[in-house]
């Protein structure tokens, strides 16, 4: 059987690749793709802990259940909002969003 | 299992579930003629949220841990109410103009349910409930900061308010997920026991704490605060300014306490650091603000670090002083959103610092209820932000913090600056062109008076302050 661990180092790996690419991503959507990768890695996390560690128990996958679950409707609002954006100025590019700063 | 916990614990989320749906139907039903009244039937029915939040009941837990109740969680939420009624009184005037009209029931449905995220949050005894209260808090209130459809700055602050919402429970969910690793339950009490203060669970606290930190908008994780503010409606932004940002700090005012208990020296560094960047950044970037939103907006972030002068104690002191403050910082704001929100809609969207040049001779009565309400925010004493920020001091230095609490009281005096600023414009700076003398809606009135009632009275009469601490809990 495949050992804990490796599946930690993916997911870990999934999450600092999503933290990388939510700052240096320049559009919209790239950047929530990055953003969906972390919380994927989190969804990885709690199954891995649940079915190693905690097997007897069912919490962590419920979680996981809710979060898939919260995070498509989070996912869902975000590309409304971002359609949005397009329709205003034709453009989803982050350096473009730059009307107000500092 | 017993169900009657639903109308005895849980009674505050059942009627304004109950609530969501009325004001659902009654968007759907009532005609144009019937939507005229609708911000008064919502704001009926928010009072009516409010008294049964009060309602006396003693402590317990339901739905087997998942869910807790304590006389504490019932005034947050009966606060959370007063402070959602004044934002729909005040939302009343945008909400009648002929290019919002037919999304009234939409704002009001979407306030509502975050609300209800809010109640969720602080009523949770598991980190699952937590979660989905948290989301139901800011899902809905990226819809809200996006609500003018057709301009580019609400969906562009929209966009930032979303993604790092989205980062930031990313961040928090992995550090639960090392928690659960560690311990083993998601159950606040549970984990409490098992917490040793290893370092991945250290390195679990510190990414959990970026998600309240976010909601809250303390320092390193405030970016989206300034654009986010400037953007959205003004309703919104007051909505978001106090509301949210008063649940989110009293959750992690229990949090810290309930469950990060073993680890209370750990979480004490952080929130010292925190604290001193949120006081001292955000005065500094306040200072050279031109734009009244973004100016309230670094004003918050400043605020935030001073309730977190609350948290940081984790004593009992801390958690009466923390509702207090959040109670009286709510009557200042809403009363200075309140005029900017109406400025705007009389002036035809002015909110500059100029803008309000020679605002006394022409509209004296709001210029004196803000300067008021500001004089409140600042911390002058007769006036109940001088209290609210004396006990939160006080539950600062009793905790042993006596370094931090000098810096607070050097910003407190920074802040003067800042604040007094617009009052110079209101009454001495002189302008050619001046915003027009204009009457007042009923709704806007009766807000600003409660408002400033609260400003006035909440310091003076200290049944307010007794009766909050009578519930206060602590490490």
């Amino acid at each position: 059987m495949i050992k804990m661990e490796y599946y930690l180092v993916v997911s870990t790996i999934m999450m600092f690749v999503g933290i990388y690419g939510f700052v240096t991503r320049r559009n919209l959507l790239a950047m929530l793709i990055s953003v969906e990768l972390i919380l994927n890695s989190v969804d990885i996390n709690f199954v891995v802990f649940n079915r190693f560690l905690f097997p007897e128990q069912l919490e962590g996958f419920f979680f996981t259940l809710f979060a898939i679950g919260i995070s498509a409707a989070e996912t869902a609002v975000a590309i409304a909002i971002i359609i949005n954006i397009y329709r205003n100025i034709r453009n989803i590019d982050a350096k473009s969003l730059r009307e107000m700063k500092w | 299992m017993d169900y009657t916990s639903i109308f005895t614990l849980m009674r505050a989320e059942t009627v304004l579930a109950a609530i969501l749906v009325l004001v659902f139907l009654y968007d759907l039903i009532a005609g144009e003629r019937g939507r005229r009244w609708f911000s008064a039937v919502t704001c009926g029915l928010l009072v009516v949220q409010a008294v049964v939040c009060l309602l006396p009941g003693g402590e317990g837990e339901a739905f087997g841990g998942m869910f807790q109740y304590h006389p504490m969680h019932g005034i947050v939420k009966a606060v959370l109410a007063m402070g959602a009624l004044i934002v729909c009184l005040q939302a009343n005037t945008w909400l009648r103009r002929e290019d919002t009209r037919h999304k009234q029931g939409e704002f009001y449905i979407l306030t509502l349910s975050t609300l209800l995220g809010m109640y969720f949050m602080i009523g949770a005894g598991n980190f699952l409930l937590f979660f989905i209260g948290l989301e139901l808090a800011s899902v809905p209130m990226a819809c809200l900061v996006a609500f003018d459809k057709y301009k580019r700055h609400s969906a562009e602050a929209g966009a930032k308010y979303i993604l790092c919402a989205l980062f930031s429970s990313g961040l928090m969910l992995y550090g639960i997920s090392f928690l659960y690793g560690t311990t083993g339950t998601l159950y606040f009490g549970d984990m409490a026991a098992r917490l040793d203060g290893s370092p991945l669970q250290v390195m679990a606290l510190v990414f959990f704490f970026s998600g309240l930190g976010f909601k809250i908008s303390l320092v390193p994780f405030h970016l989206w605060t300034a654009d986010a503010y400037q953007g959205a409606p003004t309703a919104v932004t007051s909505y978001l300014s106090v509301v949210s940002k008063g649940a989110a700090a009293f959750v992690l005012l229990t949090v810290l306490v309930k469950v990060f208990a073993p680890m209370v020296r750990e979480w004490q560094t952080l929130l010292w650091i925190v604290t001193v960047l949120s006081i001292t950044v955000a005065n500094l970037f306040a200072i050279r603000q031109k734009d009244l939103k973004r100016f309230m907006a670094f004003s918050s972030i400043s605020q935030a670090g001073y309730i977190m002068l609350a948290v940081i104690g984790g004593n009992a002191l801390g958690m009466t002083s923390l509702v207090f403050y959040v109670l009286v910082y709510m009557a200042a704001n809403l009363a200075v959103f309140g005029v900017l929100s109406v400025v705007e809609q009389h002036s035809g969207g002015k909110v500059g610092l100029e803008d309000y040049n020679g605002f006394y001779k022409t509209n004296p009565r709001l210029a004196v209820g803000m300067t008021l309400a500001l004089f409140s925010l600042a911390g002058i004493p007769p006036f109940a932000g001088f209290f609210s920020k004396f006990f939160v001091f006080a539950a600062a230095f009793k905790g042993g913090f006596h370094v931090l609490v000098f810096i607070a009281l050097i910003n407190t005096v920074i802040s003067l600056y800042y604040y007094l600023l617009i009052v110079k414009a209101m009454y001495i700076t002189p302008s050619d062109t001046p915003i027009g003398t204009f009457r007042t809606d009923r709704y806007t009135r009766i807000s600003l008076a409660i408002c400033l009632a609260g400003v006035l009275l909440l310091g003076v009469v200290s049944a307010v302050y007794d009766g909050i601490d009578l519930f206060a809990f602590g490490l």
